[in-house]
Protein backbone atom coordinates (compact mmCIF):
# COMPACT_ATOMS: atom_id res chain seq x y z
CA UNK A 1 0.00 0.00 0.00
CA UNK A 2 1.59 3.35 -0.92
CA UNK A 3 1.67 6.04 1.70
CA UNK A 4 0.07 8.75 -1.04
CA UNK A 5 -3.27 8.33 0.85
CA UNK A 6 -1.13 10.28 4.19
CA UNK A 7 -1.07 13.44 1.30
CA UNK A 8 -4.21 12.81 -0.08
CA UNK A 9 -5.89 12.53 3.34
CA UNK A 10 -4.49 15.18 4.79
CA UNK A 11 -5.41 17.72 2.14
CA UNK A 12 -9.25 16.69 1.59
CA UNK A 13 -9.47 16.54 5.62
CA UNK A 14 -7.89 20.35 5.86
CA UNK A 15 -10.66 21.13 3.57
CA UNK A 16 -13.23 19.37 5.52
CA UNK A 17 -11.82 20.72 8.60
CA UNK A 18 -12.02 24.37 7.38
CA UNK A 19 -15.53 24.03 7.02
CA UNK A 20 -16.11 21.97 10.28
CA UNK A 21 -14.76 24.93 11.98
CA UNK A 22 -18.13 26.97 10.38
CA UNK A 23 -20.40 24.36 11.06
CA UNK A 24 -19.21 23.59 15.13
CA UNK A 25 -19.05 27.47 15.81
CA UNK A 26 -23.01 27.99 14.40
CA UNK A 27 -23.91 24.86 16.15
CA UNK A 28 -22.61 25.72 19.36
CA UNK A 29 -23.55 29.39 19.32
CA UNK A 30 -26.64 29.97 17.24
CA UNK A 31 -27.79 26.09 18.27
CA UNK A 32 -28.48 25.17 14.68
CA UNK A 33 -27.31 23.05 12.25
CA UNK A 34 -26.54 25.11 9.23
CA UNK A 35 -27.26 23.04 6.25
CA UNK A 36 -26.41 26.20 4.14
CA UNK A 37 -22.67 26.30 5.19
CA UNK A 38 -21.58 24.42 2.05
CA UNK A 39 -22.99 26.71 -0.22
CA UNK A 40 -21.32 29.28 1.60
CA UNK A 41 -17.76 27.46 0.08
CA UNK A 42 -19.42 27.39 -2.96
CA UNK A 43 -20.39 30.95 -3.23
CA UNK A 44 -17.36 32.28 -1.77
CA UNK A 45 -14.93 29.95 -4.45
CA UNK A 46 -17.15 31.89 -7.46
CA UNK A 47 -16.38 34.91 -5.52
CA UNK A 48 -13.13 34.64 -5.60
CA UNK A 49 -13.22 33.18 -9.21
CA UNK A 50 -14.93 36.00 -10.69
CA UNK A 51 -12.57 38.68 -8.93
CA UNK A 52 -9.53 36.92 -10.01
CA UNK A 53 -11.15 37.12 -13.76
CA UNK A 54 -11.54 40.34 -13.11
CA UNK A 55 -8.03 41.24 -12.08
CA UNK A 56 -6.94 39.36 -14.72
CA UNK A 57 -9.23 41.59 -17.41
CA UNK A 58 -7.75 44.67 -15.71
CA UNK A 59 -3.61 43.88 -15.59
CA UNK A 60 -3.40 40.93 -18.57
CA UNK A 61 -1.75 37.98 -17.41
CA UNK A 62 -0.30 38.03 -14.17
CA UNK A 63 2.96 35.54 -13.70
CA UNK A 64 2.18 32.51 -11.38
CA UNK A 65 4.72 32.82 -7.65
CA UNK A 66 7.72 30.79 -8.60
CA UNK A 67 6.57 26.97 -7.83
CA UNK A 68 3.29 27.63 -7.55
CA UNK A 69 0.55 27.73 -9.83
CA UNK A 70 -1.16 30.80 -9.28
CA UNK A 71 0.33 34.68 -8.46
CA UNK A 72 -1.28 37.50 -6.48
CA UNK A 73 -4.39 37.97 -8.43
CA UNK A 74 -5.88 34.53 -6.53
CA UNK A 75 -4.51 36.08 -2.67
CA UNK A 76 -6.26 39.23 -3.22
CA UNK A 77 -9.01 37.55 -4.64
CA UNK A 78 -9.01 35.11 -1.61
CA UNK A 79 -9.38 37.87 0.44
CA UNK A 80 -11.76 39.70 -1.34
CA UNK A 81 -13.77 36.51 -1.56
CA UNK A 82 -13.55 35.85 2.34
CA UNK A 83 -14.96 39.17 2.89
CA UNK A 84 -17.25 38.52 0.62
CA UNK A 85 -18.74 34.97 2.11
CA UNK A 86 -18.44 36.55 5.70
CA UNK A 87 -21.06 39.27 4.16
CA UNK A 88 -23.38 36.86 2.39
CA UNK A 89 -23.54 34.94 5.73
CA UNK A 90 -24.22 38.05 7.59
CA UNK A 91 -27.17 38.64 5.10
CA UNK A 92 -28.53 35.68 5.35
CA UNK A 93 -29.01 36.12 8.91
CA UNK A 94 -30.59 39.22 8.90
CA UNK A 95 -32.64 38.28 6.59
CA UNK A 96 -33.51 35.04 7.29
CA UNK A 97 -31.74 32.97 10.31
CA UNK A 98 -32.73 36.06 12.85
CA UNK A 99 -36.10 36.24 12.04
CA UNK A 100 -36.92 32.62 13.00
CA UNK A 101 -34.48 32.24 15.52
CA UNK A 102 -36.40 34.55 17.33
CA UNK A 103 -39.44 32.72 17.21
CA UNK A 104 -37.38 29.93 19.01
CA UNK A 105 -37.95 26.63 17.15
CA UNK A 106 -34.64 25.40 16.18
CA UNK A 107 -35.54 22.73 13.89
CA UNK A 108 -37.76 25.88 11.88
CA UNK A 109 -33.94 27.41 11.32
CA UNK A 110 -32.62 24.45 10.15
CA UNK A 111 -34.95 23.51 7.26
CA UNK A 112 -35.06 27.11 6.31
CA UNK A 113 -31.28 26.51 6.10
CA UNK A 114 -32.16 23.65 3.92
CA UNK A 115 -33.86 25.88 1.81
CA UNK A 116 -31.48 28.67 1.54
CA UNK A 117 -28.66 26.08 0.32
CA UNK A 118 -30.43 24.71 -2.75
CA UNK A 119 -31.22 28.68 -3.32
CA UNK A 120 -27.68 29.07 -3.05
CA UNK A 121 -26.84 26.56 -5.37
CA UNK A 122 -29.64 27.02 -7.84
CA UNK A 123 -28.47 30.87 -8.16
CA UNK A 124 -25.24 29.47 -8.94
CA UNK A 125 -25.93 26.85 -11.19
CA UNK A 126 -28.31 29.68 -12.80
CA UNK A 127 -25.43 32.00 -12.93
CA UNK A 128 -22.17 30.27 -13.59
CA UNK A 129 -23.56 26.90 -15.22
CA UNK A 130 -22.88 23.62 -13.85
CA UNK A 131 -20.39 23.17 -15.62
CA UNK A 132 -17.07 22.59 -13.71
CA UNK A 133 -14.12 25.09 -14.03
CA UNK A 134 -10.92 25.96 -12.99
CA UNK A 135 -8.62 28.70 -11.38
CA UNK A 136 -5.54 27.46 -13.37
CA UNK A 137 -5.31 24.60 -15.80
CA UNK A 138 -1.86 24.20 -15.48
CA UNK A 139 -0.42 20.94 -14.85
CA UNK A 140 1.91 20.83 -11.47
CA UNK A 141 4.88 18.55 -11.49
CA UNK A 142 4.06 16.27 -8.08
CA UNK A 143 7.71 16.24 -5.91
CA UNK A 144 8.72 13.07 -4.61
CA UNK A 145 9.52 13.44 -0.88
CA UNK A 146 10.40 10.00 -0.17
CA UNK A 147 8.10 6.48 1.34
CA UNK A 148 6.67 6.77 -2.16
CA UNK A 149 4.68 9.91 -1.57
CA UNK A 150 4.62 13.17 -4.04
CA UNK A 151 3.32 16.29 -3.57
CA UNK A 152 2.62 19.58 -5.26
CA UNK A 153 4.10 23.13 -4.11
CA UNK A 154 0.50 24.06 -4.12
CA UNK A 155 -0.64 21.54 -2.22
CA UNK A 156 2.55 22.27 0.49
CA UNK A 157 1.22 26.04 0.50
CA UNK A 158 -2.59 25.15 1.34
CA UNK A 159 -1.84 22.68 3.98
CA UNK A 160 0.51 25.43 5.63
CA UNK A 161 -2.09 27.57 4.83
CA UNK A 162 -4.50 25.59 6.96
CA UNK A 163 -2.10 25.39 9.87
CA UNK A 164 -1.66 29.35 10.03
CA UNK A 165 -6.01 29.83 10.09
CA UNK A 166 -6.50 27.32 12.62
CA UNK A 167 -4.19 28.21 14.70
CA UNK A 168 -5.15 31.75 14.16
CA UNK A 169 -8.92 31.01 15.26
CA UNK A 170 -7.72 29.14 18.06
CA UNK A 171 -5.92 31.85 19.53
CA UNK A 172 -9.08 33.99 18.93
CA UNK A 173 -11.36 31.70 20.59
CA UNK A 174 -8.84 30.63 23.83
CA UNK A 175 -6.71 34.49 24.18
CA UNK A 176 -9.23 37.35 23.30
CA UNK A 177 -12.40 38.40 24.69
CA UNK A 178 -14.21 37.79 21.64
CA UNK A 179 -13.32 34.64 22.02
CA UNK A 180 -13.95 34.26 25.30
CA UNK A 181 -17.12 36.25 24.85
CA UNK A 182 -18.04 33.24 22.03
CA UNK A 183 -17.48 30.45 24.57
CA UNK A 184 -19.79 32.17 27.17
CA UNK A 185 -22.49 32.51 24.79
CA UNK A 186 -22.15 28.63 23.71
CA UNK A 187 -22.45 27.57 27.37
CA UNK A 188 -24.98 29.92 28.89
CA UNK A 189 -26.46 32.47 26.92
CA UNK A 190 -28.59 34.36 29.32
CA UNK A 191 -25.96 34.50 31.78
CA UNK A 192 -23.60 35.91 28.69
CA UNK A 193 -26.02 38.95 28.60
CA UNK A 194 -25.50 39.54 32.20
CA UNK A 195 -22.19 39.51 32.62
CA UNK A 196 -22.30 42.36 29.62
CA UNK A 197 -21.87 40.84 26.48
CA UNK A 198 -23.86 41.64 23.01
CA UNK A 199 -24.94 38.98 22.11
CA UNK A 200 -26.07 40.33 18.73
CA UNK A 201 -22.08 41.72 18.29
CA UNK A 202 -21.31 37.86 18.85
CA UNK A 203 -23.47 36.29 16.36
CA UNK A 204 -22.10 39.08 13.83
CA UNK A 205 -18.60 37.29 14.40
CA UNK A 206 -19.73 33.65 14.41
CA UNK A 207 -20.94 34.44 11.00
CA UNK A 208 -17.90 36.24 9.63
CA UNK A 209 -15.36 33.70 10.82
CA UNK A 210 -17.48 30.67 9.51
CA UNK A 211 -18.04 32.17 6.49
CA UNK A 212 -15.11 33.76 5.66
CA UNK A 213 -13.16 30.16 6.29
CA UNK A 214 -16.17 28.47 4.38
CA UNK A 215 -14.71 30.81 1.53
CA UNK A 216 -10.97 29.63 1.66
CA UNK A 217 -11.85 25.47 2.59
CA UNK A 218 -13.64 26.11 -1.44
CA UNK A 219 -10.81 28.09 -2.55
CA UNK A 220 -8.87 25.48 -1.88
CA UNK A 221 -11.19 22.88 -3.41
CA UNK A 222 -11.10 24.88 -6.29
CA UNK A 223 -6.84 25.18 -6.80
CA UNK A 224 -6.90 21.00 -5.92
CA UNK A 225 -10.05 19.66 -7.55
CA UNK A 226 -12.37 21.70 -9.89
CA UNK A 227 -15.55 24.70 -9.16
CA UNK A 228 -18.85 23.37 -8.81
CA UNK A 229 -21.57 24.52 -8.03
CA UNK A 230 -22.15 21.38 -5.45
CA UNK A 231 -18.62 21.33 -4.84
CA UNK A 232 -19.95 22.61 -1.01
CA UNK A 233 -22.89 20.88 -0.88
CA UNK A 234 -20.86 17.44 -1.62
CA UNK A 235 -18.78 18.13 1.17
CA UNK A 236 -21.55 18.62 3.43
CA UNK A 237 -21.64 15.49 5.51
CA UNK A 238 -18.23 14.86 6.32
CA UNK A 239 -18.26 18.39 7.92
CA UNK A 240 -21.03 17.80 10.07
CA UNK A 241 -19.23 14.23 10.54
CA UNK A 242 -15.84 16.25 11.41
CA UNK A 243 -17.89 18.59 13.82
CA UNK A 244 -19.85 16.08 15.59
CA UNK A 245 -16.56 13.64 15.90
CA UNK A 246 -14.32 16.44 16.77
CA UNK A 247 -17.13 17.62 19.78
CA UNK A 248 -19.61 20.06 18.73
CA UNK A 249 -18.22 23.83 19.92
CA UNK A 250 -14.78 23.06 19.81
CA UNK A 251 -12.20 24.54 17.14
CA UNK A 252 -9.24 21.72 17.50
CA UNK A 253 -11.80 18.91 17.38
CA UNK A 254 -13.56 20.05 14.33
CA UNK A 255 -10.21 19.86 12.32
CA UNK A 256 -8.70 16.94 13.99
CA UNK A 257 -12.31 15.20 13.12
CA UNK A 258 -11.59 16.67 9.30
CA UNK A 259 -8.11 15.09 9.36
CA UNK A 260 -9.05 11.53 10.91
CA UNK A 261 -11.98 11.61 8.18
CA UNK A 262 -10.09 12.57 5.43
CA UNK A 263 -7.18 10.34 5.92
CA UNK A 264 -9.99 7.37 6.68
CA UNK A 265 -11.71 8.04 3.26
CA UNK A 266 -8.07 8.31 1.61
CA UNK A 267 -7.11 5.10 2.95
CA UNK A 268 -10.63 3.37 1.92
CA UNK A 269 -10.11 4.32 -1.36
CA UNK A 270 -7.10 2.46 -1.91
CA UNK A 271 -7.90 -0.24 0.27
CA UNK A 272 -11.59 -1.24 -0.49
CA UNK A 273 -12.13 1.22 -3.59
CA UNK A 274 -13.26 4.65 -4.34
CA UNK A 275 -17.39 3.55 -3.72
CA UNK A 276 -16.80 3.21 -0.18
CA UNK A 277 -15.35 6.50 0.51
CA UNK A 278 -18.04 8.21 1.87
CA UNK A 279 -19.20 5.01 3.91
CA UNK A 280 -15.77 4.92 5.74
CA UNK A 281 -16.01 8.11 7.56
CA UNK A 282 -19.21 7.26 8.70
CA UNK A 283 -18.46 4.13 9.96
CA UNK A 284 -15.93 5.97 11.85
CA UNK A 285 -18.07 8.63 13.01
CA UNK A 286 -20.51 5.62 14.58
CA UNK A 287 -17.96 3.66 16.00
CA UNK A 288 -16.63 6.56 17.95
CA UNK A 289 -19.78 8.18 19.12
CA UNK A 290 -20.59 4.90 20.75
CA UNK A 291 -17.24 4.73 22.83
CA UNK A 292 -17.44 8.40 23.06
CA UNK A 293 -20.91 9.88 22.59
CA UNK A 294 -19.80 13.68 22.98
CA UNK A 295 -16.81 13.59 20.29
CA UNK A 296 -13.08 13.45 21.32
CA UNK A 297 -12.83 17.05 22.29
CA UNK A 298 -16.43 17.16 23.61
CA UNK A 299 -16.66 18.24 27.01
CA UNK A 300 -20.28 16.80 29.22
CA UNK A 301 -22.72 19.54 29.94
CA UNK A 302 -22.84 19.62 33.62
CA UNK B 1 -30.48 61.22 54.51
CA UNK B 2 -28.58 58.56 52.59
CA UNK B 3 -27.78 59.05 49.08
CA UNK B 4 -30.48 56.68 47.10
CA UNK B 5 -27.92 54.10 44.49
CA UNK B 6 -31.19 52.50 43.28
CA UNK B 7 -34.62 53.97 43.19
CA UNK B 8 -37.73 50.76 42.12
CA UNK B 9 -40.77 52.72 41.72
CA UNK B 10 -44.03 50.93 40.97
CA UNK B 11 -42.72 48.64 38.82
CA UNK B 12 -44.94 45.88 37.09
CA UNK B 13 -43.21 42.80 35.26
CA UNK B 14 -44.23 39.60 33.67
CA UNK B 15 -43.56 37.36 30.87
CA UNK B 16 -46.77 36.95 29.02
CA UNK B 17 -48.99 40.48 28.59
CA UNK B 18 -51.25 41.04 30.45
CA UNK B 19 -50.50 38.42 32.79
CA UNK B 20 -48.48 40.62 35.43
CA UNK B 21 -45.93 38.93 38.03
CA UNK B 22 -44.83 41.76 39.97
CA UNK B 23 -47.49 44.23 40.30
CA UNK B 24 -46.47 47.73 41.70
CA UNK B 25 -43.59 47.12 43.86
CA UNK B 26 -41.78 49.98 45.12
CA UNK B 27 -38.27 50.01 46.71
CA UNK B 28 -35.30 52.40 47.46
CA UNK B 29 -31.36 51.39 47.87
CA UNK B 30 -29.30 53.71 49.37
CA UNK B 31 -25.43 53.40 49.26
CA UNK B 32 -23.59 51.11 51.15
CA UNK B 33 -26.71 49.36 52.28
CA UNK B 34 -27.91 45.66 52.44
CA UNK B 35 -31.41 45.65 51.77
CA UNK B 36 -33.37 42.47 51.38
CA UNK B 37 -36.20 41.63 50.08
CA UNK B 38 -38.20 38.66 51.06
CA UNK B 39 -41.22 37.44 50.84
CA UNK B 40 -43.38 34.08 50.21
CA UNK B 41 -43.02 31.61 47.88
CA UNK B 42 -44.69 32.94 44.35
CA UNK B 43 -44.70 35.98 45.55
CA UNK B 44 -42.57 37.77 42.46
CA UNK B 45 -39.31 38.27 44.34
CA UNK B 46 -37.21 36.41 41.79
CA UNK B 47 -38.71 38.17 39.29
CA UNK B 48 -38.85 41.35 40.78
CA UNK B 49 -35.05 41.17 40.88
CA UNK B 50 -34.44 40.05 37.13
CA UNK B 51 -36.63 42.84 35.89
CA UNK B 52 -34.84 45.45 37.64
CA UNK B 53 -31.82 43.65 36.08
CA UNK B 54 -33.34 43.81 32.33
CA UNK B 55 -34.44 40.15 31.97
CA UNK B 56 -37.89 40.16 32.53
CA UNK B 57 -39.94 42.65 30.28
CA UNK B 58 -41.34 45.58 32.45
CA UNK B 59 -44.42 46.68 31.50
CA UNK B 60 -44.49 49.95 34.27
CA UNK B 61 -43.07 52.42 36.71
CA UNK B 62 -39.24 52.74 36.96
CA UNK B 63 -36.07 51.90 37.52
CA UNK B 64 -33.28 54.77 38.52
CA UNK B 65 -29.71 53.82 38.87
CA UNK B 66 -28.05 56.83 40.25
CA UNK B 67 -30.45 59.52 39.29
CA UNK B 68 -30.24 57.65 35.97
CA UNK B 69 -33.44 55.86 34.18
CA UNK B 70 -32.52 52.62 33.34
CA UNK B 71 -36.20 50.83 33.17
CA UNK B 72 -36.31 48.20 30.38
CA UNK B 73 -32.74 48.74 29.35
CA UNK B 74 -30.96 45.77 27.87
CA UNK B 75 -29.72 43.19 30.04
CA UNK B 76 -26.18 43.33 28.19
CA UNK B 77 -26.02 47.09 29.10
CA UNK B 78 -26.61 46.70 32.54
CA UNK B 79 -23.18 46.49 33.62
CA UNK B 80 -22.35 48.96 32.14
CA UNK B 81 -24.43 51.21 33.66
CA UNK B 82 -23.36 50.04 36.77
CA UNK B 83 -25.84 46.90 38.04
CA UNK B 84 -24.29 44.03 38.56
CA UNK B 85 -26.39 40.85 38.30
CA UNK B 86 -25.91 37.36 39.93
CA UNK B 87 -28.75 34.94 39.20
CA UNK B 88 -29.26 32.26 41.86
CA UNK B 89 -28.47 29.02 39.38
CA UNK B 90 -26.22 28.72 36.72
CA UNK B 91 -24.54 31.37 37.33
CA UNK B 92 -21.00 30.49 36.28
CA UNK B 93 -19.35 29.44 32.85
CA UNK B 94 -18.95 25.84 33.73
CA UNK B 95 -16.74 24.85 31.02
CA UNK B 96 -13.87 27.82 31.18
CA UNK B 97 -11.57 28.36 33.77
CA UNK B 98 -12.33 30.26 36.75
CA UNK B 99 -9.53 33.21 35.35
CA UNK B 100 -11.69 33.27 31.96
CA UNK B 101 -14.61 33.29 33.59
CA UNK B 102 -13.37 36.82 35.51
CA UNK B 103 -11.93 37.95 32.30
CA UNK B 104 -15.15 37.28 29.99
CA UNK B 105 -17.20 39.78 32.58
CA UNK B 106 -14.09 42.54 32.17
CA UNK B 107 -15.72 43.91 28.72
CA UNK B 108 -16.07 47.39 29.77
CA UNK B 109 -12.96 47.78 31.90
CA UNK B 110 -9.80 49.25 30.24
CA UNK B 111 -7.41 46.66 29.48
CA UNK B 112 -4.50 47.65 31.49
CA UNK B 113 -6.48 47.98 34.37
CA UNK B 114 -7.81 44.45 34.16
CA UNK B 115 -4.69 42.37 35.57
CA UNK B 116 -5.10 44.32 38.65
CA UNK B 117 -8.76 43.86 38.90
CA UNK B 118 -8.51 40.47 38.64
CA UNK B 119 -5.80 40.54 41.67
CA UNK B 120 -7.83 42.18 43.81
CA UNK B 121 -10.58 39.92 43.31
CA UNK B 122 -8.40 36.74 43.87
CA UNK B 123 -6.85 38.96 47.45
CA UNK B 124 -10.99 39.02 48.25
CA UNK B 125 -11.66 35.74 47.52
CA UNK B 126 -8.22 33.51 48.56
CA UNK B 127 -10.15 30.32 47.86
CA UNK B 128 -10.64 31.20 43.85
CA UNK B 129 -6.71 31.97 43.40
CA UNK B 130 -5.55 28.39 43.65
CA UNK B 131 -8.31 27.37 41.33
CA UNK B 132 -7.70 30.01 38.71
CA UNK B 133 -7.04 27.23 36.29
CA UNK B 134 -9.87 24.95 36.49
CA UNK B 135 -12.71 24.32 35.00
CA UNK B 136 -15.36 26.64 36.97
CA UNK B 137 -17.76 23.71 36.28
CA UNK B 138 -15.64 21.22 39.04
CA UNK B 139 -16.14 23.84 41.82
CA UNK B 140 -17.73 23.37 44.93
CA UNK B 141 -21.12 25.20 45.24
CA UNK B 142 -19.58 27.79 47.81
CA UNK B 143 -16.64 28.33 45.54
CA UNK B 144 -19.32 28.81 42.84
CA UNK B 145 -21.14 31.26 44.97
CA UNK B 146 -17.62 33.28 45.15
CA UNK B 147 -16.82 33.52 41.77
CA UNK B 148 -20.11 34.63 40.23
CA UNK B 149 -20.20 37.21 43.12
CA UNK B 150 -16.26 38.20 42.52
CA UNK B 151 -17.54 38.35 38.41
CA UNK B 152 -19.85 40.24 39.38
CA UNK B 153 -17.84 43.02 41.80
CA UNK B 154 -14.74 42.78 39.19
CA UNK B 155 -16.64 45.83 36.94
CA UNK B 156 -16.89 48.37 40.20
CA UNK B 157 -20.95 48.13 39.71
CA UNK B 158 -22.98 50.68 42.13
CA UNK B 159 -25.03 48.44 43.24
CA UNK B 160 -24.63 44.05 43.51
CA UNK B 161 -28.09 42.47 43.02
CA UNK B 162 -28.11 39.07 44.29
CA UNK B 163 -30.81 36.38 43.59
CA UNK B 164 -31.28 34.14 46.42
CA UNK B 165 -27.37 33.13 47.33
CA UNK B 166 -28.08 31.01 49.72
CA UNK B 167 -30.24 28.43 47.25
CA UNK B 168 -29.07 25.47 46.99
CA UNK B 169 -25.93 25.75 49.33
CA UNK B 170 -25.57 22.96 52.17
CA UNK B 171 -25.55 24.97 55.69
CA UNK B 172 -21.83 25.63 56.05
CA UNK B 173 -21.78 26.98 52.48
CA UNK B 174 -24.65 29.38 53.12
CA UNK B 175 -23.13 31.09 56.36
CA UNK B 176 -19.96 30.93 54.53
CA UNK B 177 -22.15 33.45 51.66
CA UNK B 178 -23.63 35.76 54.12
CA UNK B 179 -20.45 36.18 55.71
CA UNK B 180 -18.93 36.98 52.14
CA UNK B 181 -21.51 39.03 51.86
CA UNK B 182 -21.12 41.31 55.14
CA UNK B 183 -17.25 41.28 54.36
CA UNK B 184 -18.53 43.20 50.25
CA UNK B 185 -20.79 45.45 52.43
CA UNK B 186 -18.08 46.43 54.12
CA UNK B 187 -15.58 47.36 51.67
CA UNK B 188 -18.31 50.15 50.80
CA UNK B 189 -20.71 48.10 48.23
CA UNK B 190 -24.26 48.50 48.17
CA UNK B 191 -25.77 44.97 47.93
CA UNK B 192 -29.81 44.24 47.23
CA UNK B 193 -30.64 40.92 47.76
CA UNK B 194 -33.89 38.72 47.81
CA UNK B 195 -33.93 35.66 49.67
CA UNK B 196 -35.81 32.75 50.97
CA UNK B 197 -33.77 32.75 54.05
CA UNK B 198 -34.91 35.37 55.91
CA UNK B 199 -33.49 34.87 59.26
CA UNK B 200 -29.83 34.78 58.01
CA UNK B 201 -30.53 37.28 55.44
CA UNK B 202 -32.18 39.99 58.12
CA UNK B 203 -28.91 39.21 60.29
CA UNK B 204 -26.30 41.15 57.87
CA UNK B 205 -29.31 43.44 56.01
CA UNK B 206 -29.77 46.77 57.07
CA UNK B 207 -33.85 47.39 55.27
CA UNK B 208 -35.87 45.08 54.25
CA UNK B 209 -38.77 44.87 52.21
CA UNK B 210 -41.82 42.19 52.14
CA UNK B 211 -42.85 41.44 49.27
CA UNK B 212 -46.71 39.73 48.75
CA UNK B 213 -48.38 39.18 45.26
CA UNK B 214 -46.18 41.52 43.65
CA UNK B 215 -46.53 44.50 45.49
CA UNK B 216 -44.36 45.56 48.46
CA UNK B 217 -46.21 45.03 51.65
CA UNK B 218 -43.62 46.02 54.79
CA UNK B 219 -40.43 47.84 54.84
CA UNK B 220 -38.39 47.62 58.05
CA UNK B 221 -35.45 47.94 59.71
CA UNK B 222 -33.31 44.25 58.89
CA UNK B 223 -33.24 43.37 62.81
CA UNK B 224 -36.36 44.53 63.98
CA UNK B 225 -38.12 43.02 61.09
CA UNK B 226 -37.74 39.16 62.57
CA UNK B 227 -40.51 39.62 65.37
CA UNK B 228 -42.67 42.30 63.60
CA UNK B 229 -45.80 40.67 63.71
CA UNK B 230 -47.46 41.99 60.59
CA UNK B 231 -44.72 40.22 58.74
CA UNK B 232 -45.08 36.89 60.64
CA UNK B 233 -48.58 37.17 59.51
CA UNK B 234 -47.66 38.14 55.90
CA UNK B 235 -44.63 35.76 55.30
CA UNK B 236 -44.39 33.18 57.89
CA UNK B 237 -47.83 32.52 58.02
CA UNK B 238 -47.76 31.51 54.67
CA UNK B 239 -44.98 28.59 55.30
CA UNK B 240 -46.13 26.93 58.02
CA UNK B 241 -42.73 24.88 58.61
CA UNK B 242 -41.13 28.50 58.99
CA UNK B 243 -43.97 29.80 61.17
CA UNK B 244 -43.21 27.23 63.87
CA UNK B 245 -39.23 28.03 63.88
CA UNK B 246 -40.60 31.92 63.86
CA UNK B 247 -42.67 31.43 66.75
CA UNK B 248 -39.84 29.83 68.93
CA UNK B 249 -37.61 32.68 67.96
Amino acid sequence: MSLQFVVDGLLTGSMIGLGAIGVTLTYSILRFSNFAHGDFMAWGTYATLAVVSAIGATFGKVAPIAPLSFGWPLLVALVVGMAFTALLALLLDRVLFARLRSQGQAIIVVMASFGASMALRSLLEFTFSSRPTYFSRAIQIAMPVGFGIRITPDQIALLLLTAVLVLGVHLLMTRTQTGRSMQALSQNAALARIVGIDVASVVRVTWIIGGALACVAGVMIGILVQIRPFMGFDMLLPMFAAAILGGIGSIPGAVLGGLIIGLAEAGAVQLIGAEWRAAVSFIILMAVLFVRPIGLFGVRER
Amino acid sequence: MSETVLDVRDLEAGYEPGVPIVRGASITVNKGEIVVVLGPNGAGKSSFIKAIAGLVPITGGTVFLDGRDITAAPAHTMVRLGLAFVPQTENIFPLMSVEDNLRVACGILERREIPARLEEMYAAFPDLVRQRRTAAGNLSGGQRQMLAVARALIVHPKVLVLDEPSAGLSPKFVSMVFEMLAGIRKSGVTILLVEQNAKAALAIGDRAYVLVEGKDRHEGIASELWNDPVVAELYLGQRPLHAEKGGAA
